[in-house]
């Protein structure tokens, strides 16, 4: 085995690994702070819905869910997306990205709705009586304290992210893990596995940091 | 409508509230007029809390009439239900109500100065200039001025009470409600709080103030109502109502606060 040419492979798949894993955040955090909303919401039904939502996504394996948004569209409506049409995107990664997006909003809505729950009432009184709107009151002035309080357990998610991105090795996605696999069976080696652990670690290393540095940017008040 | 007096801010007929099956409100009647300080003094419990809520729509009454300036807020519908004005109207009116909270609640992540403009800004629509100019002019006001650019968690009780007083005036209400503003502060950080609601008394602001501070009640209000168990027990003067109280309750009430 020749030992750059497997890195820049690894390098290859670290590139589709933080694709999964920014599309991921981009999507599952906002879809969380709606779940969270629907959540919270005086609607009986909509409540409802969320908490059986959020029960399934964190009750059952991520990995099963990723294979059930893989097959589900063939086995149950006989659909085959092999491609998409749209930008050649491969149906796999579509998947996963969708399955991983969905799974974290869930853990994100909760994140979310126990930070919105531990904003003392009187803010929101305090915006009411100033005279803001329900959206201006959350947006300008529960959202911000709420962003503050919850940066710790939200870094943990972040970082079970990144270390879930290799989950997707189970659709053959070719993101790092999965190539990781491939050269060690293929070599019969550890070497590859050591090298994405240490890539693994890198990443999470930095992730760990930006969120430190955002910790501290809003360290202004207590 | 047109036989009441402008000057009648606010006029509270009748009003009921309950919590389920608790009545807190059972029958507030009362009114303010423009540029007067009228004082809620009462037991813990007897609903004076409530009652600001209701008049500040924080709660909505379950019975009876409020009118604000002159207009209809809620009044009882022939069903016996409370019928509130559309929600336009109802915005407008609590617009003219500002209210001081016992424990501030201002804005954490807002600077004083901040807490000050965002909702002239915001829901008044000034221009920042204007806004800006017209919370420093408040922050002077409070001795505050070299404040606008802390944060509230930096400030004293005294300081942060002063600074939810100019949140509120910085809206220009008609009518501002006081929730016992000095119950949460450390009895040497009262006198500066009291001095800022002396002053706007002075500047003959028409003001609501529930209060456990029965010297600065008498020294302040116009008049003064004495509640208990969520009904009017008496009323008047602030010499009637505490230097010669007419009922057992109210002299029981105040005796006790003699000690
Ligand atoms: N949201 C609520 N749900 C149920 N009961 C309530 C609610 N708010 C107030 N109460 C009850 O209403 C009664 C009056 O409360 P309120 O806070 O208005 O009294 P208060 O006169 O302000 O007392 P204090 O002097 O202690 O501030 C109390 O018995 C209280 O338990
Ligand atoms: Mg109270």
């Amino acid at each position: 085995m020749q030992f750059w040419p497997m890195v820049g492979g690894l390098a290859k798949g670290l590139g589709t690994t933080t694709s999964i894993f920014c599309l991921t955040l981009l999507f599952s955090l906002p879809l969380g702070l709606l779940v969270a909303l629907g959540r919270m919401s005086k609607f009986g039904a909509l409540r409802q819905a969320m908490r059986l939502y959020i029960s399934v996504m964190r009750g059952t394996p991520l990995m099963l869910q990723l294979f059930f948004f893989y097959f589900g569209p063939y086995y149950i409506f006989n659909l085959n997306l092999g491609k998409l049409g749209f930008w050649g995107l491969d149906y796999r990664f579509v998947a996963v990205v969708l399955g991983f997006s969905l799974n974290y909003a869930a853990y994100f809505a909760e994140i979310y709705r126990a930070g919105i729950e531990s904003i003392p009432v009187g803010q929101r009184e305090a915006g009411k009586i100033l005279g803001f709107s329900r959206a201006q009151t959350f947006f300008r002035i529960v959202l911000p304290q709420v962003v503050k309080r919850i940066l710790p357990p939200v870094t943990n998610e972040v970082i079970t992210l990144v270390k879930d991105t290799s989950l997707a090795f189970a659709l053959s996605v070719m993101e790092m893990f999965t190539i990781a696999k491939m050269e060690a069976a293929a070599h019969t080696t550890m070497v590859p596995f050591m090298v994405a652990g240490l890539f693994y670690y890198v990443f999470n290393f930095a992730v760990a940091a930006a969120m430190e540095w955002f910790e501290k940017r809003l360290d202004y008040y207590a | 409508m047109s036989a009441i007096p402008p000057d009648e801010m606010l006029v509270v007929e009748a009003v009921r509230k309950s919590f389920g099956g608790t009545q807190v409100l059972r029958d507030i009647s009362f009114s303010v007029r423009r540029g007067e300080v009228f004082g809620i003094i009462g037991p813990s419990g007897s609903g004076k809390s409530t009652l600001l809520r209701c008049i500040t729509q924080l709660e909505r009454v379950s019975g009876g009439k409020i009118r604000v300036c002159g207009e209809t807020m809620v009044s009882d519908a022939p069903d016996g239900t409370a019928r509130y004005a559309p929600p336009a109207a109802l915005r407008r009116m609590g617009l003219k109500i500002g209210l001081v909270f016992q424990n501030f609640n201002l804005f954490p992540h807002f600077s004083v100065l901040r807490n000050l403009t965002e909702a002239q800004i915001h829901v008044l629509k000034r221009p920042k200039d204007e806004a800006t100019e017209r919370a420093l002019g408040l922050l002077k006001r409070m001795g505050l001025e070299s404040k606008a650019g802390a944060y509230p968690c930096q400030l004293s009780g005294g300081q942060q009470q002063r600074v939810g007083i100019a949140r509120a005036l910085a809206l220009q209400p008609e009518v501002l409600c006081f929730d016992e503003p000095t119950s949460a502060l450390d009895p040497e950080l009262t006198g500066e709080v009291l001095k800022v609601i002396r002053d706007l008394a002075e500047r003959k602001m028409t003001m609501v103030v529930v209060t456990h501070e029965m010297d600065f009640a008498r020294e302040l209000a116009d008049r003064i109502l004495f509640m208990d168990g969520g009904v009017v027990v008496e009323s008047g003067t602030a010499d009637e109502v505490i230097s010669r109280p007419k009922h057992s309750r109210t002299q029981s009430f105040l005796g006790r606060l003699r000690r």
